[in-house]
This record gives C-alpha cells, sequence and structure tokens, in this order.
C-alpha cells in the first residue's frame, strides 16, 4: 500500500515566528542552521551559560536579546527583564553573576521618557543583582525596523568548583522542586498585550534569581544537581530538555505545581496550559531526595521562593519524557510543542 | 475556584470511575462529540482510567479537524491577499491547506492576526479602513452567535470593508451521519454542552428515538465527563435511549432563544464538505442572501476553489471511530505531530496526536 502525503511537511524556507517559542522549532533552527557551523565541545554542552577556564578559574559565560512587547509591564519592563535573564542563566550554572554588558538597538522616535524609564529600571535591577555594566553600544534604525528598543545583554560569573549544576547531572530518583508560582510573567505579558483585563491583576515574576541559588548552595551544596529557569516554553519545556540532556524520565504532580488562581483563571478563558506559559522569576531544581525537604525550606526562607514546592521526580523509566500525574488520576505525556502555544477555539 | 477545583476532585473521580465499572456488564463504545471534551478526556488522561470498560470515540466536534481543505486553501488564498488583514481564532493558524498553513502565509508578508472574538476583527476593520478585513468564521452552533452578531453589527454599522469566510457545520447532521454508516460502532454520544448551552436539547430528541441511542448533554470538566459517562452506561445497562442533562448548570430543553433568532437572521443550512467526513446534506451554516455582501468568498472571488479531499488519508475512518490510529499504516512512521498527514495528527487533542503521545509513553514503560 502506497501512501500519498496530502499535507506538506512543515518545513519551509524561511524563519516563522513559532521558531522564537523555545519548542520543537527553536531547537530544530539551532540544530539545523546554526550547530553545525560552531562546533566545539564548550558549545557542545548546551547549557543556559557557557563554561570557560580562565587560569583555573571557572567562568560561566551567557548571552541573551530581549524583544519583548509592551515595553513596559505590570512587575517590571524591558530593562530589567535585560539583566535578569542574563544573570538567571549564569545564576543556573552555579556561578556568581559578576559583570554585565549592555547592547542597544533604538527605533527612530522613541520617547526619551520610555528609554529613560528602561535605562532607570535596568541599573536598579543590576544593583540588586550585584553585577556591574561595564560595556555597552547603542544603535538606532529608523522607524518601523525596530519595535521601541530591542536589548541584548552577555553576562560573565565565576563558579567553583564544589557547586555545579548542570542538565546533564539529573538523576532518577532526583525530587524536582520549583522555587516559585508559575506562569506570571507569560500571562502578565499577554493580558497587557491583548488588552485584557482580569479581576486581579497578573503581575511578572521578573527577579534575579542568584539570592535563591547561594541558599541552596549554603543548605544542599552539590546535592543540587541541575538548575533551570524555565522562561519561554514555560516549565514543561525546561523539564523536557532536562530529560533528555539527562536521559531520565519526569513524573510530575499535578495537585503540587504552584499555579496561581488569577493565572489558572486566565488560562482557562485563553485555552492556554501554563506548564508552557513563560516565567521569569522561578527556578526548576533537581536535588537528591535526601536534602529535597531542606532545599524547599531553604528556597521558602527568602520571599522569592515563599511558594517553594516538590513538583515531582527524575525516575529511570521512559527517558527524556515528560509525565503529569493528573490531580484527578490520570496520566499523560507532557511534550514539548511544535512552536507557539495558541489560544484554542473549544 | 468556583466551577473549577469542585469538578476536578480526584476522590470523587475515582468514586465515579468505580461506580461506571460497577454499573457496565460489557464493554461499551461512547463518543464525546465535542473537541473541548477531547481535549478533558486526553489532558487529565480519563480514557486510561477507564481501561477496558468505556472506549472513547473522539469525535468530529472539532473545528481544527473537520474544516475542510477547500475552505482553508479559501483562507490562504485570502491572507496572501497584500489588501487583507486576514483575522482567525488561534488553533486555526497550524491546520495544513494543500500547500501551507496561515502561520506560513505569515512568514511570507501576509497580515494574520489571532482574535479573541469576531467583534474584535469587526473593530479592527472601523479602524483600518484602508484594509479589508476578513474573518474566518469557523466552528459549530457554539460560535455561530458571536460570528452572526460580528455580520449583523457590520451591516448595521455600514462597515464596508468587513467580510467573513463562513465554514459552519452543525452537529445533529454529523451524529447522523455518522450513525447511518453501516459500519458504526458507537452506542452512545455525550452532546457538547456549550453547543446545547445555544441550541437546548430538542434536535437530539428524534435521534435518540430513532437510532436507539443514548445521548448525554455533558459539560467540559473532567467530573462532568465521567458523570456523562456514566449515565450512557446506565441507560445502555437499561436498555434505555434518552436525551439526559448532565450539565445542568448551563443547559436548558430549550437552549438561548435569543442567540438561535440571530444565528436563523444572518446564517442559512447549507451542504457542507467535512475534512476526513466528507459532504454531508444540509450540515452548514452559510450566509442568507441579505448579508451576501459581507460574504468574503463572493467578494474576492474564492469561491471557485475546489480542493479534493486526498483518498490515502484515514483520518475519516479515524474520526468515525472505525479505525484505531494505532491500525493506520501510516500512523507513527511517516505521520506524526512534527510531519502530519491529517488534521488528527495536527492539534495536540485530535484523536492520532493523543494516541501518539500515550502509546509513546506506554511503550516505554
Amino acid at each position: 500500500m502506497t501512501i500519498a502525503c496530502p499535507i506538506p511537511a512543515t518545513a519551509t524556507d524561511r524563519i516563522q515566528l513559532g521558531h522564537g517559542s523555545g519548542g520543537k522549532m527553536s531547537a530544530a533552527l539551532l540544530r539545523d542552521r546554526f550547530l553545525p557551523h560552531f562546533t566545539n565541545d564548550i558549545l557542545a554542552q548546551l547549557g543556559d551559560a557557557a563554561i570557560v577556564d580562565i587560569g583555573g578559574q571557572s567562568v560561566a559565560m551567557s548571552t541573551d536579546t530581549f524583544v519583548v512587547q509592551p515595553l513596559e509591564f505590570p512587575g517590571g519592563n524591558i530593562g530589567s527583564l535585560a539583566v535578569h535573564g542574563t544573570v538567571n542563566d549564569l545564576a543556573m550554572m552555579g556561578a556568581r553573576p559578576q559583570w554585565l554588558s549592555a547592547g542597544f538597538v533604538l527605533e527612530e522616535g522613541l520617547p526619551f521618557d520610555v528609554l529613560d524609564r528602561i535605562v532607570r529600571t535596568m541599573a536598579d535591577a543590576a544593583r540588586a543583582a550585584g553585577v556591574l555594566l561595564v560595556t555597552g553600544d547603542t544603535k538606532v534604525v529608523e522607524r518601523g525596523k525596530a519595535d521601541g528598543v530591542f536589548i541584548n545583554t552577555t553576562g560573565v560569573g565565576l563558579r567553583t568548583a564544589d557547586f555545579a549544576p548542570a542538565p546533564t547531572r539529573a538523576r532518577p530518583g532526583d525530587a524536582v522542586i520549583v522555587s516559585g508560582p508559575l506562569g506570571c510573567h507569560g500571562i502578565a505579558i499577554m493580558t497587557a498585550r491583548e488588552g485584557l483585563a482580569f479581576e486581579a491583576e497578573i503581575v511578572s515574576d521578573s527577579a534575579a534569581l542568584s539570592p535563591l541559588v547561594e541558599r541552596l548552595r549554603e543548605r544542599v551544596g552539590n546535592a543540587v544537581h541541575t538548575l533551570r529557569d524555565p522562561t519561554r516554553g514555560g516549565l514543561a519545556s525546561a523539564l523536557n530538555e532536562i530529560a533528555a540532556a539527562a536521559g531520565i524520565g519526569v513524573v510530575l504532580d499535578e495537585g503540587a505545581l504552584p499555579i496561581p488562581g488569577p493565572v489558572a483563571a486566565a488560562c482557562e478563558m485563553l485555552g492556554f496550559d501554563p506548564l508552557y506559559v513563560a516565567n521569569e522569576g522561578v527556578l526548576v531544581a533537581f536535588v537528591t531526595e535526601q536534602v529535597a525537604d531542606a532545599a524547599v525550606e531553604a528556597l521558602r526562607g527568602h520571599p522569592l521562593g515563599r511558594a517553594a514546592a516538590r513538583v515531582g521526580r527524575a525516575v529511570a523509566a521512559h527517558p527524556g519524557m515528560v509525565v503529569l500525574e493528573t490531580a484527578i488520576g490520570g496520566t499523560r505525556v507532557v511534550d514539548m510543542l511544535p512552536g507557539d502555544q495558541l489560544p484554542r477555539i473549544c | 475556584m468556583k466551577y473549577l477545583s469542585e469538578y476536578r476532585d480526584g476522590r470523587v473521580a475515582r468514586a465515579v470511575v468505580a461506580e461506571i465499572k460497577a454499573t457496565a456488564t460489557r464493554p461499551w463504545v461512547l463518543m464525546e462529540v465535542c473537541g473541548g471534551q477531547t481535549h478533558t478526556i486526553v489532558k487529565q488522561g480519563l480514557d486510561e482510567m477507564l481501561g477496558d470498560v468505556v472506549e472513547m470515540v473522539h469525535g468530529p466536534g472539532c473545528p481544527v479537524c473537520v474544516t475542510p481543505l477547500e475552505q482553508i486553501d479559501k483562507a490562504l488564498a485570502l491572507a496572501s491577499r497584500p489588501d487583507v488583514i486576514f483575522t482567525s481564532f488561534g488553533d486555526m493558524l497550524r491546520v495544513p491547506g494543500s500547500d501551507c498553513d496561515l502561520l506560513q502565509i505569515r512568514a511570507s508578508g501576509g497580515s494574520v492576526r489571532v482574535v479573541y472574538s469576531p467583534l474584535d476583527a469587526l473593530e479592527l476593520a472601523r479602524k483600518t479602513p484602508d484594509k479589508e478585513v476578513v474573518f474566518f468564521a469557523v466552528g459549530f452552533e457554539t460560535t455561530a452567535p458571536a460570528n452572526a452578531m460580528s455580520v449583523w453589527r457590520a451591516k448595521e454599522l455600514g462597515v464596508e470593508n468587513f467580510s467573513v469566510l463562513v465554514s459552519h457545520v452543525t452537529v445533529p447532521p454529523a451524529m447522523t451521519a455518522l450513525l447511518d454508516a453501516p459500519d458504526n460502532r458507537v452506542q452512545g454520544f455525550l452532546a457538547a454542552g456549550h453547543v446545547c448551552t445555544i441550541m437546548g436539547w430538542t434536535e437530539y430528541e428524534p435521534i435518540a428515538a430513532k437510532y436507539r441511542v443514548p445521548i448525554i448533554v455533558t459539560g467540559f470538566e473532567p467530573l462532568d465527563i465521567l458523570e456523562g459517562m456514566l449515565l450512557a452506561v446506565r441507560q445502555l445497562e437499561q436498555g434505555r435511549h434518552e436525551v439526559e442533562n448532565q450539565y445542568v448548570r448551563s443547559v436548558k430543553r430549550d437552549g438561548n432563544q435569543p442567540a438561535q433568532d440571530l444565528v436563523s437572521r444572518v446564517f442559512e443550512l447549507v451542504d457542507r464538505n467535512w475534512r476526513g467526513i466528507g459532504p454531508i446534506p444540509r450540515s452548514g451554516l452559510g450566509l442568507r442572501a441579505e448579508f451576501a455582501a459581507f460574504d468574503a468568498e463572493k467578494r474576492f472571488d474564492v469561491a471557485g476553489i475546489r480542493t479534493t479531499e486526498p483518498t490515502e488519508c484515514r483520518a475519516g475512518d479515524v474520526l468515525r471511530g472505525v479505525l484505531k490510529p494505532f491500525d493506520c499504516p501510516a500512523f507513527g512512521k511517516i505521520c506524526t505531530p512534527e510531519h502530519p498527514l491529517g488534521a488528527p495528527m495536527v492539534s495536540s487533542e485530535g484523536a492520532c496526536a493523543a494516541y501518539y503521545n500515550y502509546g509513546r509513553f506506554r511503550s516505554a514503560v
């Protein structure tokens, strides 16, 4: 029997928005178009930050570009986000963030008062995170060629050998912990962008995670196997990446997931799954079972970690796959999405 | 949360599942009509909880799955026009047409926007008078009133740059088409609660009587669906075949009369193609002659686009419940969520995509 394909493959000859979603399309973009040209052992690790050795000192380096719309949203703006995003990528590799660079692409016509607010917030965020902005660059493009302002930040942090979390170190038996409520950033941005009004304002969780990482380092040290900040693509995508990198399975307990009521309500109305919604001030940690309670307690001692909770466990079964035990007693696979999450009709 | 947590109580769910298992003396085949119910079943893992006692066939009530290829191709043709802003509910954007999907049209320069209501599309038309705004009016009786309202308002306000590409379908003709098929296996239905919120359930009474099938008007939360299954299994075990309302907090026997009136003033019954099932007479809604000025097919001359459904895809057999996705020769081999051959593999709640993910898990443990 021959089967003709009535629908063409999703491959096409140009970039689509879904390539920026953090899902399967993003992974394919990296794998097919970038990695073949830049092969080296450091890049091949594909962690949140690269780990390089400078004269015996382990150094973490990471870069991120910020294109959020609207530029200002409840809980922050593109400036604070640009600091937190990069600082957090360093912290997830166990590094203490030290220095930042910042590159600004400014669109003709951007009001100075907007720019001033962004820069001031950015400076406050850097101060609070304990990083110095040590070099920068500005470029201006014609009206219509950029969305107000784009910011790139690169960060450098220092690591010690006694604390080296990495995606590949997650092991069967590890407890999976999240540090705070899920989905706030993505829903805050969405409601601001679409002009949707809900009874309770949902505020972005954008924050530097380094204080939480310090607490974990002090209390449980290298029993922390893996850290990840589940940004675009949400917790589901982050866990899928870790499961694939470490060759483990992950089992999530739906009833334990800290999803705030207003986020759950917004997701119900919009047809979204909060597991795929972006966070900017939450970390997920894989720690040994022995220290799991201590790790949760350590996180809860900080305002950012008050809602910290054990949400699942790593298992040897179904490697590379994330499975959710639903509150009602069923089981389902939590796969990576192909591209962006789309609101459902029904 | 009010109306959420009460209907997701694991303890109650386990009790209802036990009751279903205690009631059934043999396996029964039920169909949930609506894609929203399929979503709950798949997302909550309800089918797995029931084991072999109740086999759920995922029905044709998902606009993503049943909007015919030729309507998708018309949407792609409209969205490609430089003078058009094409607006749609979100999940239609990834449905593949013959050559590509709306996301790819957008990447190639077409103006494609997601809206949450057709009235937002109408508002967009008023704000951008130099562009033609087209709304993709798909869905069942649930979305029909708001879509009708957008056309009604456009006429009232004299908005000349707004039009709709209509691909509306209705539930009862699809149910009878399924029941008339000689290889039908479905023994009872969970009717779509939101469709019945608009339409009521009187039109299901003759179907239940003629085909001797229980039809349970059912909601969308996990406990709604489990209770709907229990009511259906009870009827089957007792040899009854009636319309019963599980979704009492939303549905009345006669439905929402003002909404029905609006729909019948703007739309009329037309023959409609269903993707994977084929043509069903008087199964769709089309604009009445007095609203023809708002018909995008006429305004932009795309009515002539005719696309034949490919015969190789077995999606129709899957939607009718006579073929399990596992038994399709293409399943999991040349047809995967990344490279779907048919619509049920496209959306995450499509029957094939659901089996694909679940099957990966089963074979791994």
